[in-house]
This record gives C-alpha cells, structure tokens and sequence, in this order.
C-alpha cells in the first residue's frame, strides 16, 4: 500500500509535512488503514459515478460521447506517462493506439480466432501491439529525450501515416478497415449488441486501465521516471540508465495507447487513417496539456473537459476549434500547470481552513470576466456570420436573441458588454491578489 | 538528358522555396533553442496577407509589404508570447508554438474562410521564360530562383560581413557576454524571430501563387521544413541550404521517375511470387517512387537522428 495522496503527483518532491506515517505503534496503524482508505476513496469514487452514470443519462447520444470520453482518457493517461512523468514530447503518439486499433479490427475479421475469445479480452491484444510497435521504435527514439525524442516521434508518426494509404493490406487505405464486435464469443450470454453493453465495458477498462497507470507511476521504474525527465545526468550517477528507463516508460505508454485504440475499434468498429495522422496526436498533445501534465488526474480533466468542448460547442458553433484552440494557448502562457494545476493550487487554501475568504473575491472578478468574454466570443461569431454567411442571411441567432447582424446595435451591445465586464474583471483583479495572498498565509487573522 | 535537366530545375525552385523557411527557422533555433512550429504558418500568413494586398495594389506591394507585416507579427508573438513561455522551459515552448501553429490555421479559416484563393502569378511573369525540348519553363520559376539566391546571399553578407551580423552571432553563442558589452539581447532576439518570420513570409508570398493559398498550406509544408532542418543539422545555414536542396531534387526526381519496387527486387534476384494478389507482401511489390515521395524526408530524417543525431552539418546533438 503506498502513503500518497493518489491525487497528486508531485514533481518537486514537496510532501506536505502530515504524511510522515512510519510510527509503528497502534494508532499509526489505525492512521494507516484511515489513509488507505482516503487514498481508495477517490478510485471507488470514480468507479460508481462510471457505473451510475448511464442511469442518469439513458439517451444514446450522451452515451456515445461518454465512451468517446473514456477512451480518450485512457489515451490521454498513456500520453501523460510519456510528456508528465517522463518528460518525453511525442508529436506521433496516435500512431500507437492507431495500429493497436487496427490490430484489433483485424483480429476481429479474423472469425475463427475471434470467435473462440470473448470481446472483453480484445483491447488487451490492441495493447501488445501497440507495445509491439513502441518496442521497435523506443528501440532507437529513447537514446535522447527533448528535441531529438520529439523529431523522431514527428517523423514515425508521420511515416506511419503515410504508409496507411500506401500498405492497403494492413491499413486499409481510404476506406479504413471495419468490422463486427458482435462476432466475438459470448460474455455470459452477452453480445455486446447496444452502446451500454460497450460502455460497461468500455469503463471496466478504463477504470483498471488508469488504476494501472497508477500504480506504474509509484513503481521504482515508474519514480526513475520522474528523476530522468527532471536531471537525467544524476539519475545516471545514481547507477540507472536513463535510456532504459526512457524506454521503458515509452514501452508502457505503447500498451496503454494501444488499449485505447483497441477500445475504439470496439466502439466504433472502424479504424480510419485519421486514427493515426498528425492531427490526432496533435489533439491528444492538446488534451492533456490542457487537464495539466503534473497531475496524475490532470489528463483525465483535460479528456472530460476537451470532449465536451468538442461534442457540445462543435454542435453550437462552426468556430469551436478556435476556441480550443485559444484556450489552448491561454493555458501554456498563463497556467502551464493546466486544470489540475489550477485546482491544486488551491489545496494551501484549503488546509489552512481558509478557502472561504476567496469566494466573494472570485464571484466579483470571474463572473464579469466570464460575462466579458462571451461578449467578446459574440462579437466573433457575429464577425464571422458578418463575413461568411450566405449573402441577404442577416439573421442570426446567439444567446437565445435572434438578431439582425448588418445593423449596428447588436455590435453596440456587445462589445459594450465585454468593455464593462472585462473593466470590472480588471478593477477588481488586485483585490482578488491580495484575498488570494491573505487565504495562502499561514496564521494571520482572518 | 533534357528530362533531367527540367527536373533539376523543378528540384531546384522546391528547394530554394524549403530554403527560405528553413533559414528562419534554423536561425531562430539557434538563437532561442526552440524548434518554432508556427514557421509554417508565418508563410502561410504571408501568402494570404500578400493575396488581399494584391487585389488592392497589386503583385509587387504585396511582395513589399506582406513580409513586413508578417515579420511584425512575427516579433510580436516572440515578445508578448514566447518570451513569457520560455520561464517554463523548452516543452511548454514548443507546445506554445504549436497551439500557435493550430490557431493560425483557425484565424486563417475565420478571416478568409475554407476555400482556395485566387491568388495567381502576376501578368508580367506569366509567360514562358524557354524551353527545354518541348518542357516549357515558365518564367515565375526563374523569378522564384533568382529571389531566393539573392535573400540567401544578403543574409550571408549580414550574418558574416556586417557589424549587426557580428553582434548576432555574438548573441548567439555568448548572449550573457552581449549584454555585458551594453547590447539589447532581448531586442536581438526580437529582431531575429521577426527576420526569420518575415523570410517565411517573403516564401509565402512567392509560393501562394504557384503551390495555392489555402488553410492547409501550413500544413503541408510544416514538418518537412522542420525535416529539413534536423536533416541539415539544427543551426546551421549551410545545412539548411543542402537539405533543402537535397530534399527539393529527391522528390522531384522520385516522383519523375517511376521506379517500380517489383523491378528492384527482380534486379536483385528475388522472383515476384505467384499468386501476388493474396500475398501479404503485395503492397510491398506495388510499391512505386512517386508514391513515396513524400515520406522520403521522413526516412531519410529518421535515419540520419539514428546515425548521426546532430544532423548533416550540425556540430550539436540537440
């Protein structure tokens, strides 16, 4: 059993001090069963909301986004493993959950084999050979990490991707390959016929899957990880080889990519060149960035958050990669710890008890500053609807008020809007400052 | 022979073109240490700045001004954005510069939508320069030549002969040492980033016309003038030049010739197999050059970080 907290994942070596649990006299002991279970807590948290969550949205749409959820945050925890606990940039990661994927839709044409094993047991041959594949790659691209790792992985990726048109055997070519999970051996009568089927399936994986990739991260290799992203030089003097470690990490990552492409042939039952071009790992590198790369959870929020932003913004607005892609880049320049980050930089507040001295100070900056940015998004839209709609289509429709957008008072108003309420976000922004400094000080009256 | 030689000249123009981002880009490497991912996107900025200037003042202010302009947002991004990344670190640096890559191509799409522009080689060029046994040679792709060899000379001429080109290569190798001496390292740096944008910028405009000006012209040439780079050795000029040629001429010529992979292996003893439909090799068999023409860089980038990490011309490892 491990004394971390499962939730954080901290580079820097900072513990805080009430960790320290080697006493090993009877209270410790009942400290420790206590800290075992705050540190199962939040798994068999999120293992319940996965199991409770489709009765709570029955509609098949939302359980389509759900699995699409899932498997991106199994992808997105096997790209962490390589960019936040190994500091590896790989710009052609999607090359190893597409060829796991593929293996599978091949496996699954293959009848005779595929219908002797059930369809449970399918994304576990994804993984082998998406680790296949990151053996013979690893092999050579693991010698550096930084700016020769992230080339390498560039042009892998890229050669992988063009060879899916040109070998049409294994690929497929345009078309893709496609198949039939209901092929598969029964799984206690169960053939995997309806979307809920997958996604109990889909969850079951994902929550062992990311279970897995904890532990990895608290093993000796997984730890050397962390000592080779951070000083590899040291972590030679300390008799490990950074290359080996490099490796290995780039080896597991394979599996784990791979089990997620295995997951999306299952749902999907069709594998594509887009699986594995430099877009999707461009989407993945985004992704995690984005949930933050010093957490171990940080991946899981950036999946969540970036399929909501590109399932329920995509069907509202035409510019919803622009808008990622702005978040995307506010996150680098302002918060590179990304959401995780965000969120744990909160935790000093909340240990010295006090959190509630930041709430009205956040209502009084956040909310105007929210207002003034979808005013500031509105006058996007209507910029774009002004340019690039059908010519005499002066309607348009954005916040529920339909409106003529060739006339001037809508851009009045807005832009009226986002002036206030980015003006009040900037007035009261030092206030905020000095809550946030008061809240993070140990002791002072509040 | 007359094939070979309009080959050679097609290889050239596509090399020339490689050349002028890559300069920029290998510049900026060795300035910042970062590969910047948006150089692409700066060129393709350029085409689409100096296509709506064109339908105002026509081909040549374009050519005068899209770069400048280019050039401006170039130094821009590096003082209000990189210049705030690189506290981070070189990862967040290069994942800034490729959020900035995908945001560009978002901007391009938002301002002058999906389609192709119609931005088209000016009348005074557009005729045939001379022929080569009937492969006629237009004389845009003289024009093409002749701009890049001049901006390659002028940089050479600034970098080794002048007292700003002494400065930034001093700024270089020792910028604690610069700075020293009374010299505004940041602004150097400013002042190279923008250069370098500008020199894709001036691509873009050259290439818009003749390669087309669409969002996905970034993305086309992106990671094959990063290819070019590495392949050459990161820093350095030289190595730029000859990648960037050697990359131009390989693929005109793979994708001239059509070299079939069955032939190859008949040459080299290996009988083709019977039923060659079924086999799982057949793609193998199939394969031609033009249709791997494209990822030849690819391979030949791989092999050359296997073999010799810091690139053809390169004197460092990363």
């Amino acid at each position: 059993m491990s004394n971390f907290d499962p939730n954080t994942d901290m580079p820097r070596g900072a513990r805080p001090e009430e960790q320290i649990t080697t006493d090993p006299s009877k209270p410790s002991e009942r400290m420790q069963f206590r800290l075992m279970l705050f540190n199962l807590a939040p798994w068999i948290i999120a293992s319940l909301v996965l199991l409770l969550l489709p009765a709570v949205f029955t509609n098949n749409s939302t359980i389509t986004i759900m699995n699409q959820m899932m498997i991106t945050i199994v992808f997105a925890l096997a790209y962490n493993m390589l960019l936040g606990q190994g500091g590896m940039l790989s710009f052609g990661h999607a090359v190893y959950a597409g060829v796991g994927g593929f293996a599978c839709m091949h496996i699954m044409n293959t009848s005779d084999f595929f219908s002797s094993i059930p369809l449970v047991i399918l994304p576990f041959f994804g993984g082998l050979f998406g680790m296949g594949l990151a053996m013979i790659v690893g092999s050579f691209s693991t010698r550096s990490a930084g700016t020769v790792f992230a080339m390498i992985s560039l042009g892998v990726g890229e050669l992988i991707a063009a060879s899916s048109v040109i070998i049409v055997a294994f690929f497929g070519g345009e078309g893709g390959v496609s198949g039939n999970r209901t092929d598969a051996l029964p799984f206690f009568g169960n053939e995997f016929l309806q979307q809920i089927n997958v996604y109990y399936l889909i969850a079951v994986w994902t929550i062992i899957s990311a279970a897995l990739m904890f532990l990895w991260s608290r093993t000796p290799v997984g730890r050397m990880a962390n000592a080779v992203r951070d000083n590899p030089e040291r972590a030679e003097f300390l008799g490990y080889s950074a290359r080996w470690v490099r490796f290995y990490s780039f080896v597991a990552s394979g599996f784990f990519a791979g089990v997620s492409g295995g997951l999306f042939a299952i749902n999907y039952e069709i594998l594509t060149e887009e699986n594995l071009n430099t877009a999707s790992s461009g989407v993945i590198l985004l992704v995690t960035f984005l949930g933050g790369v010093g957490f171990f959870f940080g991946p899981i929020i950036g999946a969540v958050v970036f399929t909501l932003v590109q399932t329920v913004l995509s069907l509202q607005t035409e510019l919803w990669a622009f808008y990622a892609g702005s978040l995307f880049l506010a996150t680098v320049m302002f918060f590179p710890g990304g959401l995780a980050g965000l969120i744990m930089m909160h935790v000093p507040a909340f240990k010295l008890g006090k959190s509630k001295l930041l709430i009205i100070p956040y209502v009084k900056t956040l909310v105007p500053a929210a207002i003034g940015i979808l005013a500031v998004c509105a006058l996007v839209e209507m910029t774009f609807h002004y340019r690039h709609a059908a010519t005499g289509d002066h309607e348009m429709t954005l916040f529920w008020t339909t409106f003529d957008s060739h006339t001037v008072l809508p851009w009045l108003v807005a832009a009226a809007i986002a002036a206030v309420g980015l003006g009040i976000a900037r007035a009261t922004a030092p206030s905020l400052k000095e809550a946030w400094n008061e809240a993070n000080t140990r002791g002072a009256a509040s | 022979m007359d094939l070979i030689l309009v080959n050679l000249i097609d290889g050239l123009v596509t090399g020339l073109l490689l050349f002028m981002l890559s300069a920029g880009l290998t510049l900026i490497f060795s300035m910042m240490g970062v590969l910047n991912f948006a150089h692409a996107s700066f060129y393709m900025l350029g085409a689409y700045f100096a296509y709506s200037i064109s339908l105002a003042l026509g081909f040549w202010m374009g050519l005068l001004v899209a770069p400048l302009i280019v050039g401006l947002a170039g130094a821009a991004v590096e003082r209000y954005g990189l210049r705030r990344v690189h506290q981070y670190g070189h990862v967040p640096e290069l994942i800034f510069t490729f959020g900035l890559a995908l945001l560009i191509e978002e901007l391009v799409q938002f301002v002058w939508g999906k389609n192709q522009m119609a931005y088209s080689v000016p009348d005074v060029l557009n005729f045939t320069a001379f022929a080569i046994s009937g492969n006629s040679i237009p004389a845009y792709k003289i024009f093409m030549i002749f701009i890049s060899v001049g901006i390659f000379i002028g940089l050479l001429y600034v970098l080794t002969k002048t007292r700003v080109g002494m400065i930034i290569q001093a700024a270089l190798s020792y910028p604690r040492t610069v700075e020293a001496l009374g010299h505004n390292v940041p602004l150097i740096f400013m002042g190279v980033f923008g250069v370098g944008t500008a020199l894709a910028g001036v691509a873009g405009v050259i290439a818009g016309p003749v390669l087309g000006t669409f969002p996905g012209m970034a993305f086309v040439l992106g990671s094959i003038v990063f290819v070019t780079i590495v392949i050459g050795g990161l820093g350095s000029l030289w190595g730029a030049l000859f990648a960037s040629l050697l990359i131009g001429w390989m693929t005109t010529f793979a994708k001239a010739y059509n070299i079939e992979m069955s032939n190859i292996l008949n040459g080299l003893g290996i009988a083709t197999p019977e039923n060659l439909d079924e086999s799982l090799f057949r793609d193998f068999w199939s394969l031609t050059s033009p249709q791997i023409a494209d990822i030849l860089p690819y391979i030949l980038m791989v092999l050359i970080l296997i073999f010799r990490p810091a690139g053809l011309f390169g004197k460092r490892s990363s």
